[in-house]
Order: structure tokens, then sequence, then C-alpha cells
């Protein structure tokens, strides 16, 4: 529940947010003080910030950068690191935010390149989503009759991993996963589970295992289980790596009697 | 770009851009995917209820496809093309199918089957759904095999390009784009044998409504302006359920009434038997007994009950709190799933979960307050197509290119036309869903076909997904018309005019602030033009427009840099919308009639001897204003009849 509203709700609140003006660029701070009206989130803080572009210190400024869309959750674009931890800006709601303290700190997520501002690149992400073969390998877009039947209990576990939206929280959380290294991370890693558990995309499991057994997979995974907590849309991260792991582990064996 | 007439581009990465990126690929035509967004994000997320379809189960529950033509034309007041929908309905299944087999989670029965759930505007099971999140479900699916292609090489993304202009050759025909890198603010011409607009709806020119930001109608309103048409702009749907916030209303999507959840407001019955509002309507909804509550729209649509369609619910929402019956007399009513089951609730899951994260309250425990809000644009870039039979069309972009078509291309869509005689759509007729420009086409949301004046609850994830589909073979085939070799100078002129534009609007002073701008304009729209319209709140359009436009340009810009500078995007986009509602405002007030969600309190019937007509808009560069034409819609196979959903007069004589 959302604390009632404050008999005495403040005129304004402070965003601190840290800025940067490209990727090779070098970070700084900017606060402002924002209008407070009832039932704000962040992206509405950062509008009206767009709107009045001018510091706590009264300077002119240009309007801090992000990247949103959907507005309610499910699109992934509005990632940032509210009070230290990855969520989305847009449900993330002013009033609770302020139950901890009058100032609001926003920074970009920090296992991406920024582009600028609170604006991430994430598109290593969405090549490792290539890396895994996240996809059906259906044979092709015309019509050939139904798909296969699914039990429910499977079609539920695979609902739960097909919510993911490339948020990129459970990277940011993972120690594993950095800057530079070449980690798969979480979300990647639900996909191939996603996929290896239907019946078509299973065709691909054996190409994903290789994928994931090889450097960046899922040994790299150090169990810390920081992503799962981390996820807005509760994906089951760790009965993921966990799964996943199992397959790679029969994978392996397979290949070792086989002499691959 | 020696091969550049052999390659397609597509603007815009929701399910009717994907659809066709996927389709056209298929016939190994290389695809330039534009979107200003990772497609992965796009609005099509954001669609939560199902897709409907007279899969083989439903057909045995006693529906048919003809029953789900009949429903959409019903829906849409009869305002909807014929053809198109009849194509849609008898398609459908295949669509479902198709997503089924792409891996699509759709909710199973005990046995495995596809699940199906009841949902507005019909009274039979036939929306396909995969828990609450449908749209995302639909979309991630193409989204994978786009990815699918990218990585074979077929498709090329341009994530983070944003559409500025469509390029047209001296005939006026379609040659490429121009776009711009959001980041790098790089402007480029691309160059393309056809071009597939995919670019929804319009809803931020209302300010709130349930659309994602990059909804603006922005893209729309550069080919209108351009000289594409635009179709019925005035049908914008309002949804009846939504959740108001400070920076968007967020959608309650129809699956919660269409599994169950019931609508009600606080009220008292007077000896005499009427209703009047409850004196503490405030209080906590728990506690209020059921004799206190008035389920009016079970009352007064005894058969559709909750179901009725999305502008008949609206209005009657509206109306309640106009009359002072909203909870705590102000603009809301409940919205109650508390009563169903678990399961059910489970069903409902990622809508429930959004409801509890933006307000704080569990609606698994207490009943949600939502009110209407702007939703889907029905209008939008006006298309033709072939069917069995000639349809006559203002647009004189069939005969004009009639002649360009290879014989063996003629031929067979002759034969085609002849043995089969299609009821529907002509299979791979370069004509689908082309705009009155040629080579330049609409799909989903953007094309103004299939829903007429008001879409049907999950119509609108099946038009996207049909449109790329079927349509993607018309495109291909558009490539074999023959052409002129194309002037290069036009993409050079075309680009130097989008930077010209830019620097203009970078240098604009006079300190107008393009947000306060655009929520103003949102607040006029969403006041005037909405859920009841009449003549005297939208008179005098030319005026204010005429100011608003002034206003744009004295904008001033905070923000100069030359890198991923969205102060610029954002104000060169208002202008556009400007535009866009314009035409909107100018088709709404001359069309003297109600009809499906265009409802005119100083009209309020539907006036089928004058308006049974697509409202044309074209845009008049010389004044730049729209100037409003009508064509007549044909009526092929059904006859347009008075769309009640079976309202019970006594309960509404009662009323009064
Ligand atoms: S379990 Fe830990 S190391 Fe493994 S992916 Fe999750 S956060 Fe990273
Ligand atoms: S698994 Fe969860 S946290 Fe990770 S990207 Fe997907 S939605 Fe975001
Ligand atoms: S804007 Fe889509 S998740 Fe926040």
């Amino acid at each position: 529940m959302i604390a009632p509203h404050p008999d005495h709700p403040p005129k304004t609140f402070r965003i601190r947010v840290r800025r940067q003006d490209g990727p090779q660029a070098k970070s700084y701070w900017q606060q402002f003080d924002v209008t407070y009206r009832p039932n704000m989130n962040v992206i509405s803080a950062l509008q009206w910030i767009a709107a009045h572009p001018r510091t706590a210190d009264g300077k002119q400024t240009s309007p801090v950068v992000w990247d949103c869309n959907c507005l309610e959750e499910v699109c992934g674009a509005c990632t940032m690191l509210i009070n230290g931890r990855a969520r989305q800006a847009c449900s993330a709601l002013i009033d609770e935010l302020m139950e901890h303290g009058s100032t609001i700190t926003l920074e970009p997520m920090t296992k991406f390149p920024v582009v600028r501002d609170l604006f991430p690149d994430r598109s290593r992400l969405f090549n490792d989503l290539k890396k895994v073969q996240g996809w059906v390998p259906i044979d092709g877009m015309l019509d050939l009759g139904p798909g296969p039947n699914e039990p429910p209990d499977t079609q539920e576990m695979r609902y739960a991993m097909s919510r993911c939206m490339s948020c990129g929280c459970c990277l940011e959380a993972c120690p594993q996963y950095t800057l530079t290294n070449h980690f798969l991370g979480a979300a990647p890693i639900g996909q191939a589970r996603l996929f290896n558990a239907h019946p078509t995309g299973a065709q691909l499991k054996e190409e994903r295992l290789v994928t994931l057994t090889g450097p960046g997979g899922v040994s790299d995974c150090g169990n810390a289980q920081n992503c799962v907590k981390a996820c807005p849309k509760d994906v089951p991260l760790t009965e993921a790596i966990a799964d996943i792991g199992r397959q790679a582990t029969v994978h392996s064996i397979k290949n070792f009697f086989s002499g691959g | 770009m020696a091969d550049s007439n052999t390659r397609v581009i597509v603007v815009g990465g929701g399910l009717a851009g994907l659809a066709a990126a996927a389709r056209i690929a298929e016939e190994k035509v290389p695809v330039d995917l534009f979107s200003v967004v990772p497609v992965k994000r796009s609005h099509s997320v954001c669609a939560q209820g199902g897709i409907n379809a007279c899969t083989e189960p439903v057909r045995q529950e006693g529906f048919s496809e003809w029953d789900h033509f009949d429903e959409t034309l019903y829906g849409g007041d009869f305002l909807n093309h014929q053809p198109p929908v009849y194509e849609m309905a008898y398609w459908a299944p295949k669509v479902i199918d198709l997503m089924d087999r792409m891996g699509v989670p759709f909710n199973r029965t005990a046995e495995g089957r596809l699940d199906r759930r009841y949902f507005g505007g019909s009274l039979f099971r036939r929306t396909h759904f995969s828990g609450a999140s449908t749209g995302q479900q639909l979309l991630y699916a193409l989204d994978e095999q786009v990815r699918r292609r990218e990585a074979e090489g077929l498709i090329t993304n341009y994530e983070f390009w944003e559409f500025l202009a469509p390029v047209l050759d001296a005939q006026g025909d379609c040659r490429g784009i121009v776009a711009q890198d959001v980041r790098s603010m790089e402007i480029r011409a691309f160059e393309a044998g056809a071009v597939v607009m995919a670019t929804g709806g319009c809803g931020t020119i209302f300010g709130k409504s349930t659309m994602s930001v990059i909804c603006n109608g922005a893209a729309a309103a550069r080919c209108y302006t351009a000289g594409a048409w635009l179709g019925n702009p005035e049908m914008i749907q309002v949804h009846p359920t939504a959740i108001p916030g400070e920076d968007k209303c967020r959608l309650m999507s129809e699956s919660a009434r269409g599994e169950g959840g019931r609508v009600w407001v606080p009220a008292m019955r007077t000896a005499g038997g009427y209703r009047k509002p409850h004196p503490d309507a405030g209080r906590d909804p728990r506690r209020i007994p059921d004799n206190e509550r008035w389920y009016f729209l079970e009352e007064k649509y005894p058969e559709y009950k909750n179901l009725v369609s999305r502008d008949v619910a609206t209005r009657e929402i509206f109306d309640m709190c106009r009359e002072g019956y909203g909870v705590g007399g102000g603009n809301m009513v409940y919205l109650d799933i508390t009563h169903l089951p678990d399961a059910t609730k489970n069903k409902l899951h990622a809508i429930l979960e959004i409801y509890e994260k933006f307000t704080g309250d569990d609606p698994r425990q207490v009943p949600m307050k939502i009110f209407p809000a702007v939703h889907y644009s029905m209008g939008g870039l006006y298309t033709v197509y072939e069917s069995g039979e000639p349809v006559k069309f203002r647009s004189g972009v069939i005969d004009k290119l009639r002649d360009r078509m290879p014989p063996v291309l003629a031929e067979k869509l002759e034969k085609t036309r002849r043995n089969e005689q299609p009821k529907g759509l002509l299979p791979g007729s370069p004509f689908n869903m082309m705009t009155n420009i040629a080579g330049l086409y609409a799909f989903g949301e953007v094309n103004y076909q299939y829903h007429g004046a008001t879409r049907l609850g999950a119509n609108a994830l099946l038009s996207c997904i049909f449109d790329g589909l079927f349509c993607g073979p018309s495109v291909v085939n558009y490539l074999k018309l023959e052409s002129d070799r194309v002037d290069p100078d036009i993409f050079d002129r075309a680009v130097e005019a989008e930077k010209q534009k830019q620097t203009e609007l970078l240098e604009r002073s006079g300190g107008e602030n393009p947000y306060e701008l655009h929520e103003e304009i949102g607040r006029w729209m969403t006041e005037r033009c909405t859920v009841v319209r009449d003549g005297a709140g939208m008179a005098a359009p030319h005026a204010r427009f005429e100011e608003w436009k002034q206003r744009c340009k004295r904008v001033s810009l905070y923000d100069s840099a030359m890198w991923t500078n969205q102060n610029l995007s954002y104000t060169r986009a208002l202008g556009d919308m400007i535009r866009y509602a314009e035409a909107i405002v100018a088709a709404a007030i001359e069309r003297r009639e109600s009809r499906g969600s265009h409802y005119r309190t100083d009209y309020p019937q539907r006036e089928d001897a004058k308006f049974h007509s697509t409202s044309v808009a074209r845009y008049d560069s010389t004044r730049d204003q729209p100037v409003i034409v009508w064509e007549p819609v044909p009526s092929p196979m059904v006859q347009p009849r008075a769309r009640t959903y079976g309202k019970s007069q006594t309960q509404a004589a009662a009323k009064t």
C-alpha cells in the first residue's frame, strides 16, 4: 500500500540527476526542484523538468534525456537507477519514494553504455537474444495448420518466462555481468529455457546449449540470485538458470560419450 | 542503391510492421525496418485482452466467420468497407494457427487446446488470449521471427530512427523515405520500391490517453501534409475502462468484464422505484450492500450486459458521472472483479498487477475505480483495395497504375477474380491497402480500414497481423510494376528540405513552451472532441488552429545539442500533431450525425442518407488547412441496420 497522502503535501521535491552529454563525456550532477502534484511518478517528474529545465539554483539548462514508451511497465524502456536500484521510472511513484527521504536520485544503468543522461544503449541485450536463438524455427509465415498441443502447466511456465520485457534490471543487479565482459546474463538464459520448452523451439536446443556451455554461458553465473529479486515481472530466473544448468550438464555428458 | 527497387521499407515495428516485414522477407525480398523505439518496446505490448477468431470449437458453439464479419460491421456502425472486413474475419483462424506455431503461450484448456474468453460486442466465446498481456505475447513472437530474419540478413533493423517524410518523384509516386537517427541526429534518405506505414494511432494528440508516448500521429501527419489522404480521422475510440493517471491513463482491459467483472455505481432506490445518487457515494465500496449498487449496464442491456460495444459503455459511464452517480460524486465508477474465483483472477494477473502498482489498491480485494480514456484511432491513412467486384474510389491510384502491371501478373489476378469471385479481397492485388499515393501503403492502426466508427475489442491485434500477412504479398507484387528510373536528386532535395526545417526549428524564439502548448491542445481536444461532441463546442476551428500554429512557430528550444535532442523531436512532432488534430476536428464538425464513437448531441441520429460515407481529409498546402470530401461506403453484402445492442426500452423509460 502507498502511504496515505500527507496532510501537508510538500510544494516541491528535489530530484538529483547524474547527467552525461554523450557516450564519451564525463558525468556530472544536477538538481531540480519539481512542483509536487498528487499521484506523480518519476516519468511525470522528468516531464516536468523537460518543460521547466532550470536547476535548483536557478540556472537554465537542457532538458534531461531519458527513454520511455508505454508508461505502464510493460515495454521495459524506462529502466534507470532510482535511489540506487534499477527499476522502471514509470512505476516508481513519488509518494512512495518520498517515504525514504525528500531527495530522489536518478542515474543511468551502469552495465550499459550511456547514450545521453538517463538513456542507455541496451543493444547488447538484443544481440544476445540472437546468440541464444531466441525463437521458434517455424517453416515460414504460411498457413500450415495449428501449433502443437501444450499442457496448461507448460503454458504457465512458458508464459512466466515470456513476460520478460528486456528491461535489463536482472543484468544491472548481477555481480557477474559487467560493462565489458561477455556473460549472457539471466534474461537471455531465461529465453533459452522458454524456447527449449517448446516442441518446435526444442529443435534448436542443442545449438543453444553449445552457446550456453561456451564462454559467457551459464557456468559464469555465480548463483548470487540478485537477478530474480531485481526482476519486476517475476520471471523465475533462478529456476531457469538451474534448469539450463541441468540441460547443459546432460548435453556435455552426451558430447563426452559421443566424443564430441 | 542498385537493388533499391527490389527492397521494401516498413516504418513501425508493432504487430502490423513486424508481420509485414516477416511476410515480405518470406518472399526473399529484403526489408528495411524503421522504428523510433526498439521494436520489442512498441505500443502493441500494451494490448491486453485477446484476439478474435472463429476457430473450430467456436464454430461448433454456433458462431461463424460470417458472424464475426457481421459483428464487426455492427460494432463499426456500418461505416466499415465490407470486403476487407470479410477477408479478415475468414482469415482470422489462420492468424491464430500461425501465432500458435510461433510459440505464443496462449492460455490452454485442461487437454492442452486453445482456451477462449468472452469479449465485448459478442455473445460467443471467440477471443483467444495469453493471460492478460496478449498483445505483448503476440508482439514478442513476431519480434523473434524478425530477429531470426535479421540474423539471416534479410531484414535490416533501423531502431531509434524516426520517420520524417515520404520521398515522392515527379509523378507523385513514393520512392523512399527521409528518416533521422534520434541519437546521432543524422538525417538520411532511404530508397525503396515500396513503403509500408505501420505507425499506429494518434492518441497523444488528446494529451493523456491509453497510448504510448510515441503514438502521436506525427508519421501519419507527415504523409498527410505530403499529399496522402486521411479516412474518417474523426473516429476516435474512447475506451470505457481506464485508470486515470498524472502522465497517462492506463488501460484496464475489457477482459476484466469478459471474465465476469461488473460495472456499478453507488445508488439508492426511492419509494417511487427510481434511482438517485447515493448520498454517501464515497464510502468504502466493500461495505456497500448489493441493493445500494446499481449495475447499470446489466440493467439497461439485459442481453449484452457488461459486454456492450465500447462506445456504448463509454457513454453510459460518462452519463452516469454527469448525472452525479460517480464514486464520491466525481468522474469514476467501479469495475468490480472481487467476486470472481481465484483461478479467473489469475488469468487477469497482468492487468490486476498494473492496477495495484499504479494505484496502491489490490483489485482482488477492492473494486477498481475507472473512467473512460482515448484509446484507439479507427481513422487513419486512407487506403484502397481490390475485391471480386470493382469498387468505386475517389482515389485514382488504381487506374493510374493499371497500365504498368506486367501482363503475367494482370492475367493471374484476373483469373483469380473470375474463378473465385472473392467477396473479400483479391489476394495479391498490388492495390490492397495502398494509400492514394502509388507505392505508399498503410497497415495496422494507421490504416483507416476494418473498424468503421468503433472497433470491437480484440479485433485490433487481428487487423494488424492480418494486414501484414495478407497484404505483404500485395506489396511484393507492386515491385513488379514497371517504373521509371528514379532521379537521384529527389533524395538529396528531400534531405535538404528536412535539414532546413530542422535549422528553422532550432532558430525559433518567442518563449512558447512546447510541453505546455501540447497540454493545452490535448485538454481542448479531450473536452470537445471525444465522448460527446457538438457544433458549438468545436466552433470556429480555423482561428483556434491558426493560433496554435503561430504559437508553435514561437517555441523556444532549451536544447541545441546535435546529439539525442528529444526537445527538438518533440517540438517537430507537435507541429505535425496540430495538422492531424485539425483534420479530426474538421471531419467531426462536418459529420452532422451520430455514428459509433462519434456522438453529436446536436445530431443524435445516424443519417445514412447523407453520411453513410467516409470523410476524406485532404491537405490544402496553400491554406495549410484540411478539406473534407465524402466518399459513399458501398454495402455489397450487409445492409445497415439499427445498432441498439438490445437496449431495454423499459429501463430506458424508467430512468427518465
Ligand atoms: S544468479 Fe547471480 S550471477 Fe547468476 S545471473 Fe543471477 S545475479 Fe547473475
Ligand atoms: S528477466 Fe526480468 S529483469 Fe531481466 S530483462 Fe527480463 S523482465 Fe527485465
Ligand atoms: S515506459 Fe514502458 S516500462 Fe516504463
